[in-house]
């Protein structure tokens, strides 16, 4: 017998290189209280910078915005930053690990490591997001998601800062939909609803 | 919801792990799972291997295989100096406690290539403690801890082992501690003198020496949390009365079921102090 389909095995994630704060601005202060989904981002970050992200829209965000923690559950209606230097990725029981890993594309934290783990946990209750950067990292990411059975979603290229990781995203994933910052905001808004 | 393949796979990997632990006694069956899967999917990409159950079979028929197998289930890669805080905490605040012992016991666990190893007989040799010191260095990996012994590195490597070791508070330069030739830099052999190499899994072997600091860092997000509070268990029976144990910057024993026994001693940089009434 499948278990019932439950709120704890649907999540979002999302991923940004260069541009990201702006990017992330128009989508995290957007979703309201009570949204009910974690929300998983991974940033491309300098290996010895601590850009304060999770305070930076903690100050901005209805909902609570923290560092991910290895070992720590995923918890719904959570934003959770991936922290510098480390990759993230979400085990089968849903709580995150941590991984010093190489870097992937020349980045640690890595788009595909967060997502391809991710789709493996939550399968067809995953929404990947790709964002702007400057790297393919994500591309390879967000086809896994979409195999799982999940949402797919890329910034348009021409609204993005850093037009190649939204382009690489969409060749490798021909089922994703491209959508500006607003659109995307509004149809992970609207994500809990329709799932 | 996962796909029936997804738990399939899921499925197959523990399998894989069964058979590497019944066969040779390799114990992974207590790392976490999306890690694994991930460098496991590498390897099995690179032997050729449409599945898992492919290279389970391999692996209990070719006896050369797990030899091979072995680099992707380990993580191989790390810096001297990572995280100059945390040498920087040592330096300024444990190192004046170990002043005070006649004789000192460091346990490094999973050294890999050496990289922490040396950063730390280094770091002893600048604070004047390195010749009543003995060093343990620990990895599950053979090979690994042979090229922990040799003390090799890429050359391009060291810009960054001296910019860690300069914010660590080194004292001199780091490449006083190594000969430079053909794109490699080899470690001073002076500097493995005091240094025990030691085949050990802290997933699967008993308690090692009587130590007055073990550091074992990026080692237990690995693994889950049962074997996290196995190898934490073991350190604290490892480390002498008011001991000191170091973890990764991003590892915690918030979670242990061994916090109790243990002391915050720097909190930022995952410094801990075994409590005195144990």
């Amino acid at each position: 017998m499948i278990a019932e389909e439950s709120i704890n095995e649907s999540a979002v994630v999302i991923g940004a290189s260069v541009g990201a704060i702006g990017a992330l601005s128009a989508i995290l202060p957007a979703l309201p209280a009570g949204y009910p989904l974690p929300v998983l981002v991974v940033v491309h970050i300098p290996p010895d910078r601590d850009t304060g992200l999770p305070a930076l829209f903690a100050a901005r965000c209805a909902l609570p915005v923290k560092e991910a923690e290895d070992k720590e559950p995923v918890r719904p209606g959570t934003i959770y930053f991936a922290p510098p230097n480390y990759h993230l990725l979400v085990e089968p029981d849903f709580t995150f690990a941590l991984s010093v890993d190489d870097p992937v594309m020349y980045s640690r934290p890595a788009l595909d490591v967060l997502f391809e783990s991710a789709a493996d946990a939550y399968g067809n209750g995953l929404c990947g997001v790709v964002l702007t950067g400057a790297s393919a990292d994500g591309a390879r990411g967000l086809r896994a998601v979409a195999a799982a059975g999940g949402r797919a979603l890329v910034q348009t290229p021409e609204t993005a800062e850093g037009e190649i990781m939204p382009r690489a995203a969409l060749d490798a994933c021909p089922l994703a939909r491209a959508l500006d910052l607003g659109d995307i905001a509004r149809e992970l808004i609207q994500l809990p609803s329709s799932t | 919801m996962k796909s029936l393949p997804s738990r399939t796979e899921e499925i197959e990997l523990h399998l894989l792990l069964e058979a590497i632990y019944l066969r040779y006694h390799h114990d992974f069956r207590g790392y976490s799972v999306a890690s694994l899967k991930r460098r496991l999917t590498q390897a099995r990409q690179h032997f050729g291997c449409e599945t898992f159950s492919q290279l389970q079979d391999r692996v209990l028929r070719d006896e050369g295989m797990v030899s091979r197998l072995l680099p992707y289930l380990t993580v191989q890669v790390s810096e001297m100096f990572r995280d100059p805080s945390y040498f920087r905490a040592l330096r300024e605040k444990v190192i004046p406690h170990l002043r005070t012992y006649p004789s000192l016991k460091v346990w490094i666990a999973g050294c890999s290539q050496g990289e922490e190893l040396y950063s730390m007989v280094i770091l002893f040799r600048e604070e004047g403690l390195e010749n009543r010191t003995i060093f343990y260095a620990t990895d599950i990996n053979s090979t690994a801890l042979a090229a922990a012994e040799a003390g090799v590195y890429d050359l391009d490597r060291i810009a960054l082992f001296t910019a860690n070791h300069q914010k660590s508070g080194g004292k001199g330069s780091l490449s006083d501690h190594f000969t430079t030739g053909y794109g490699r830099a080899v470690i001073d052999k002076s500097l493995r003198q005091r240094v025990v190499f030691s085949d050990h899994s802290l997933a699967s072997d008993a308690v090692f020496a009587e130590a007055h600091l073990v550091s074992c860092r990026n080692v237990l997000i690995y693994f889950t949390r049962p074997l996290q509070d196995r190898a934490v268990g073991l350190f604290q029976d490892s480390l002498v009365r008011r001991g000191f144990l170091g973890l990764g910057s991003k590892e915690s024993l918030r979670f242990s079921e061994h916090a109790g026994d243990f002391e915050e001693f720097d909190r930022k940089e995952r410094i801990y102090q075994r409590s005195a009434d144990r």
